[in-house]
């Protein structure tokens, strides 16, 4: 018993070996092949680089406008995620609280958006950002905060349902008015949800590449992803460049999985399961 | 509570009014734009009729991006959720290390589509050409440059991405059976495997109905990195219906066409994706 217990469990042990080999060999590739010249790669991929050149790293930062890009992509996310959270918490705590047909109506409408793909909005959205001349940063944030707010209400909506009332009607009768309420009694129940919708913005606003690829034309403007894009249309299979490129791409995201590993593994796994 | 309309709206305002900007009033306008020739710009434009929908349904490009794309999320759904079920199984089980594994199996998932589709550009081509070489297996040679290469290259690159989402999903789930369930089993002399299949599997519908719809709907929505992999080449043989529509407004400037391929995808992927909600909601079980 003992021993096939053992047994059992080296084979679950490599298993899951073999699995995280396949999920790093990737990214391990393209750090190996950043530090080589073009001509090492092309002689072998699969080796180790003879010296650590930092040469890939300073072109690819140079060419990818790298601090602008990251300027960019912080401003955009944060400022649509931090609107995000407030304005859909606000919604939904509204949507929740009042229980008239309008509200039911509203929050219906919200839901069944989810399913509408990006595809399918995209070339008359277009034509309106240009009709009102909301191109480029400011136009970008105002849709990505329309979009993503669907996804963001219907998390709120889930969790303040089982909020209790009792709270908010007694600091009614105490004479305080409903914004308060909101702000003060509220916002502070609902902090574990709201990290969640935070990450789960995050995370897409981060990676968005059409919508911004559509919206920015301003150079100096582009987002990460954007920028990224563009280096491989100069450099195409210029590997050493391109794989220090993905490389310091891939850094602030692994730098932020570090830091909230755990609030991202919950948010993830809340977001879809109350989604 | 005094309840007033004033605040009702107020609060609702703001994603209110950004939600029609970007969704309510380009989805009305859009589906109006596909019965008229539209150029993209102008908004007077001459009433088609179905003209659109005739002639994108009779579209060589659309129809070959339809095929593609249902074959691919078939296969990629199901083997993204096959690793994503091993997987969960494999770190729930109690060894040593698990939650290394666990977050190194979603780590893949937090990198954007750009970037994946360009490193397994790297993979693909380079990498891969030089162990078929090494190794003198001839197919492993030449990846991307024809259909199927890079359709196995696309589910390839999606099972890596997307499996680890789906996995914390099913973790979630087995954590949430009861251990005197199975206790209870084990007593009335259940063996593991009966364990498995007749209680953990059907206690898993709820996680089954959420993963399914996710890796569902983001298979039909897949762009970047169908663009940045093979950018639909050789020949737009791996193109999918999103880049279709996008190629179709962009490159050949047909907007209306586009705007009618559009409402056709938006029907096609909500008609699935409600039908595969609501038939593995009915198989979940009470407890």
């Amino acid at each position: 018993m003992q021993r096939k217990k053992i047994i059992s469990k080296t084979v679950i042990i490599l298993c899951c070996i073999m699995l995280a080999a396949f999920f790093i060999f990737p990214i391990l590739l393209l750090f190996i092949n950043s530090f080589k010249s073009l001509k090492e790669i092309y002689m072998s991929v699969l080796q180790l680089p003879e010296t650590m050149n930092l040469d890939n790293y300073i072109s690819a930062f140079k060419e990818l406008d790298y601090l602008n890009a990251i300027k960019n992509s912080l401003i955009v996310t944060c400022t649509v995620t931090a609107a995000n959270v407030i304005c859909c918490s606000m919604a939904a705590w509204v949507l929740v609280r009042y229980k008239t047909k309008t509200s039911k109506l509203i929050f219906t409408i919200f839901s069944v958006a989810v399913l509408v793909p990006f595809q399918c909005v995209m070339l008359p959205l277009l034509a309106e950002m240009g009709k009102l001349n909301m191109i480029n940063m400011p136009g970008l944030m105002l849709v990505n905060l329309g979009f993503g707010s669907s996804m963001s209400i219907i998390l709120f909506h889930g969790f303040m349902k089982n909020v209790p009332v009792e709270l908010e009607e007694a600091a009614a009768i105490d004479g305080a008015s409903q914004p308060r309420i909101f702000f003060t009694i509220v916002l502070p129940l609902i902090k574990g949800i709201a990290v969640t919708v935070a990450i789960l913005n995050v995370m897409s606003l981060w990676n968005d590449y059409l919508l911004p690829s559509l919206t920015i034309n301003r150079s100096g403007t582009q987002t990460l992803p954007l920028r990224t894009y563009l280096f491989f249309g100069a450099y195409t299979k210029k590997w050493n460049l391109g794989s220090a490129a993905l490389v310091m791409a891939i850094i602030p995201v692994i730098i932020f999985y570090v830091l909230c590993q755990k609030h991202i593994i919950k948010g993830v796994t809340e977001g879809a399961v109350k989604g | 509570m005094r309840k007033s309309k004033k605040i009702f709206w107020l609060f609702l305002a703001p994603c209110l009014i950004t939600f029609c900007i970007a969704v309510v009033i380009p989805t009305l306008t859009g589906i109006y734009y596909s019965f008229t020739d539209w150029d993209g710009l102008h908004a007077n434009c001459d009433f088609v009729f179905l003209n659109n929908y005739i002639s994108a349904v009779r579209d060589i490009y659309f129809q070959n991006a339809f095929v593609f794309t249902f074959k691919f999320v078939i296969i990629t759904v199901i083997a993204v959720n096959v690793v994503a079920f091993a997987a969960a199984m494999l770190v729930t089980q109690n060894i040593k290390g698990n939650n290394l594994f666990r977050s190194i199996f979603f780590m893949p998932n937090l990198v954007g589509g750009v970037l994946v589709g360009f490193a397994w550009q790297f993979i693909f081509c380079d990498v891969f050409d030089s162990i078929g070489e090494i190794l003198g297996i001839n197919w492993l040679c030449d990846w991307l440059s024809t259909k199927s290469t890079g359709f196995w290259g696309l589910v390839i690159l999606v099972v890596w991405q997307m499996s680890g989402y789906m996995m914390l999903i099913y973790i979630a789930q087995i954590q949430n059976i009861p251990e005197n369930l199975l206790e209870s089993a084990r007593i009335d002399g259940a063996s593991s495997f009966q364990c498995f299949w007749k209680i953990k599997l059907p206690l898993m519908m709820p996680a089954f109905t959420i993963g399914l719809f996710l890796t569902l709907t983001n298979c039909f929505k897949l762009y970047d990195q169908n663009l940045t992999l093979t950018g639909g080449g050789p020949a737009k043989a791996t193109e999918m219906l999103t880049m279709d529509i996008c190629n179709t407004a962009f490159s050949r400037n047909m907007y209306g066409m586009a705007q009618a391929k559009g409402i056709i995808f938006l029907i096609v992927v909500a008609l699935i994706t409600v039908s595969q909600l609501m038939f593995t909601k009915s198989k979940e079980v009470e407890m």
